[in-house]
């Protein structure tokens, strides 16, 4: 029976918020820049201790990617915060210009990403993120799987020298990753072990996995479930140790196909071994109004959809 | 350091821009041209800066961002004849695996560069950052920029000069190259800036005007714009000047602004632009 202690349940982006308190504590040359949207994002507890170290730039966020930018200059470690559609596609210009090829050491910090924003439609709900933002040289996406995590990893992109993106959301989920739990960007946690099939998923997928590697199991499938947080730089090494063991592979995510977790891992595959790969993804869809697990439910990146790909591609492997 | 002196300094500078452009038969040697007066008393005047040891932070100088990217011959003039980088290296501009790349860039370590530009809009929202980060390590020196009349088109712009107003960033001292002229012709006929005076002191600068090719103007001017630092209010200079400044058949018009002197056209340019302090 595959046992998880549960840790409560919480948001994503609380995680956020409580790492970037912590690091307004523990490390001086941490700043803070806001778009309008303190609260939607939990900046609240830095801005009421750190005043001086918050920026608020209003509802301007090319600004705020530029300013960000020229706060480096100088020895600062700027994070921005607004959600993920106007931290990515709005000001991917000056991401790409003054951030990844200027390879500033900014953190673009990314709430409400995803079909989960829920209600506010397709107009906020980006699926596209990913892709644009692992296309850019220089910048390292971390997609963490739960509220522990991303405050575990908020804290430690601090660490790291060079623009990160960092992606999470805003519905309760159950918090599975341990308090303690060490976050280092680039290796992969193996979550569980198994010999039939990898599931390899992030952010909220994870949690999702979970559920259907239960249901799996009881199928009488072994499943060996990878929480691939950092997509860029992928950890190519624990991937290929695992398709090795199980020979076939589901990606599941909260993202288009195209340009998501399951591409970076197709482009490993291709390279170094051919297994079979089910894509548990949006499909080359906007999404639209609704309760964020009715979403997920919709567009087919639900416990069900990732059990279904597990068996459609255990079957590949064997025909 | 005497105007004369400056004055043959930015003799230099335009022989280099010329040379460099016709070099590889590209860049931009109109703006380049008309921006030579302003940078040569920047840099050679008015900001406290360490040309012989570069480093990015640098704390405790003022630093200068150049949002206009394309105009890099004249920026890397300077920078070189201020003591940045060997002046030979001007003869690598756009060249493969060059430090001085077509748009300036940070990626290859040229000395002097601390932020990418050619996508225009961007060089003030940066300059803004850095000037904060000033204001945090209690560094009180100036922060300087330079852009385009028709980069003003862009909507950053803007979110930059309501956020410097808004938030006091009075270490920031911007100019605007005046010229009038921008690709697809006259500015004005492009798409009007309207009374761009009117419009910066409606946001909430401090506005100056100057003729961008008087060096004792610019010197003064500048002067006046660092005595109202830390003041409560950032400051604006629109500068007048003649896109190609310096070469005849290159003053007056748009057509300069991306395209370089060929042998010829190079050897009457020369003609024109005493050579003061050695070619490269």
């Amino acid at each position: 029976m595959i046992e998880f202690e549960i840790f409560g349940n919480k948001d994503t982006r609380s995680g956020f918020g409580e790492g970037l308190h912590e690091l307004g504590k523990n490390n001086p040359n941490v700043v803070a820049l806001c778009a309008d949207l303190t609260g939607s994002l939990k900046m609240d507890a830095f801005l009421k201790d750190f005043p001086e170290r918050f920026f608020q730039v209003g509802i301007a966020e090319a600004n705020m990617i530029g300013m960000a930018a020229g706060m480096t200059i100088g020895g600062k470690i700027p994070y921005t915060g607004t959600f993920a559609n106007f931290s990515t596609g709005r000001v991917y210009d000056q991401i790409r210009q003054a951030v990844a090829y200027s390879n500033k050491n900014v953190k673009i910090c990314a709430s409400h990403a995803g079909l989960t924003l829920g209600e506010d439609g397709a107009t906020h709900q980006i699926l596209e993120d990913i892709g644009m933002m692992k296309m850019l040289p220089n910048m390292a996406v971390v997609v963490p799987a739960d509220f522990n995590q991303t405050k575990q990893a908020t804290i430690a992109i601090a660490d790291y020298e060079g623009p990160v993106y960092l992606r999470f959301g805003r519905p309760v989920m159950p918090i599975f990753i341990k308090p303690d739990a060490k976050f280092t960007l680039g290796k992969a946690d193996v979550l569980i072990e198994g010999s039939d099939v990898t599931i390899v998923a992030c952010g909220h997928l994870v949690w999702k996995s979970i559920e259907a590697a239960r249901i799996l199991e009881e199928k009488g499938v072994n499943v060996e479930l990878i929480n691939m947080h950092t997509i860029k730089p992928l950890d190519t090494e624990a991937l290929l140790k695992s398709l090795a063991k199980t020979k076939c592979v589901v990606t599941a995510e909260e993202h288009m196909i195209a340009g998501g977790l399951g591409e970076s891992v197709a482009q490993v595959i291709t390279r170094n071994l051919l297994v079979p790969q089910e894509f548990v993804a949006v499909n080359d869809s906007f999404g639209e109004s609704g309760t964020p697990m009715e979403l997920m439910t919709k567009y087919h990146i639900d416990t069900p959809d990732i059990v279904e790909a597990a068996l459609r591609v255990i079957q590949r492997k064997n025909a | 350091m005497n105007t004369q002196e400056l004055k043959n300094i930015a003799s230099q500078v335009r022989r280099d821009i010329v040379r460099m452009v016709s070099a590889v038969n590209s860049g931009h040697p109109g703006g380049s041209l008309g921006c030579t007066d302003f940078l040569t008393v920047l840099y050679f005047d008015i900001m406290k800066h360490n040309s012989t040891n570069f480093n990015m932070d640098g704390v405790n100088e003022d630093l200068f961002f150049l949002s206009n990217g394309h105009i890099s011959p004249v920026w890397y003039s300077v920078l070189a004849r201020s003591g940045y980088f060997p002046i030979a290296d001007l003869g690598t501009f756009r060249k493969l695996g060059s430090k001085l790349q077509g748009h300036p860039s940070t990626d290859k370590k040229l000395p002097g560069i601390r932020m990418a530009s050619g996508s225009l809009g961007q060089g003030l929202s940066c300059a803004i950052g850095a000037a904060e980060t000033k204001k945090l390590n209690n560094d009180n020196s100036i922060v300087y920029t330079l852009h385009g009349d028709g980069e003003l088109q862009e909507g950053q712009i803007w979110e930059a000069a309501i956020y410097a107003a808004a938030k006091k960033v009075d270490n920031l001292i911007a100019t605007i190259d005046y010229n009038g002229r921008q690709i697809d012709g006259d500015v004005e006929d492009v798409m009007s800036l309207g009374n761009l005076r009117s419009k910066w002191e409606a946001f909430g600068w401090n506005v100056f005007e100057m003729d961008g090719h008087n060096i004792e103007e610019i010197r003064t001017t500048l002067k006046q714009a660092k005595e109202l630092t830390g003041k409560g209010k950032p400051s604006i200079i629109i500068m007048r000047t003649e896109m190609g400044k310096g070469v005849d058949f290159m003053e007056g018009s748009h057509k300069w602004h991306g395209v370089a002197p060929n042998a010829e056209q190079l050897t009457i340019a020369l003609g024109q632009l005493e050579e003061t302090l050695g070619d490269y």
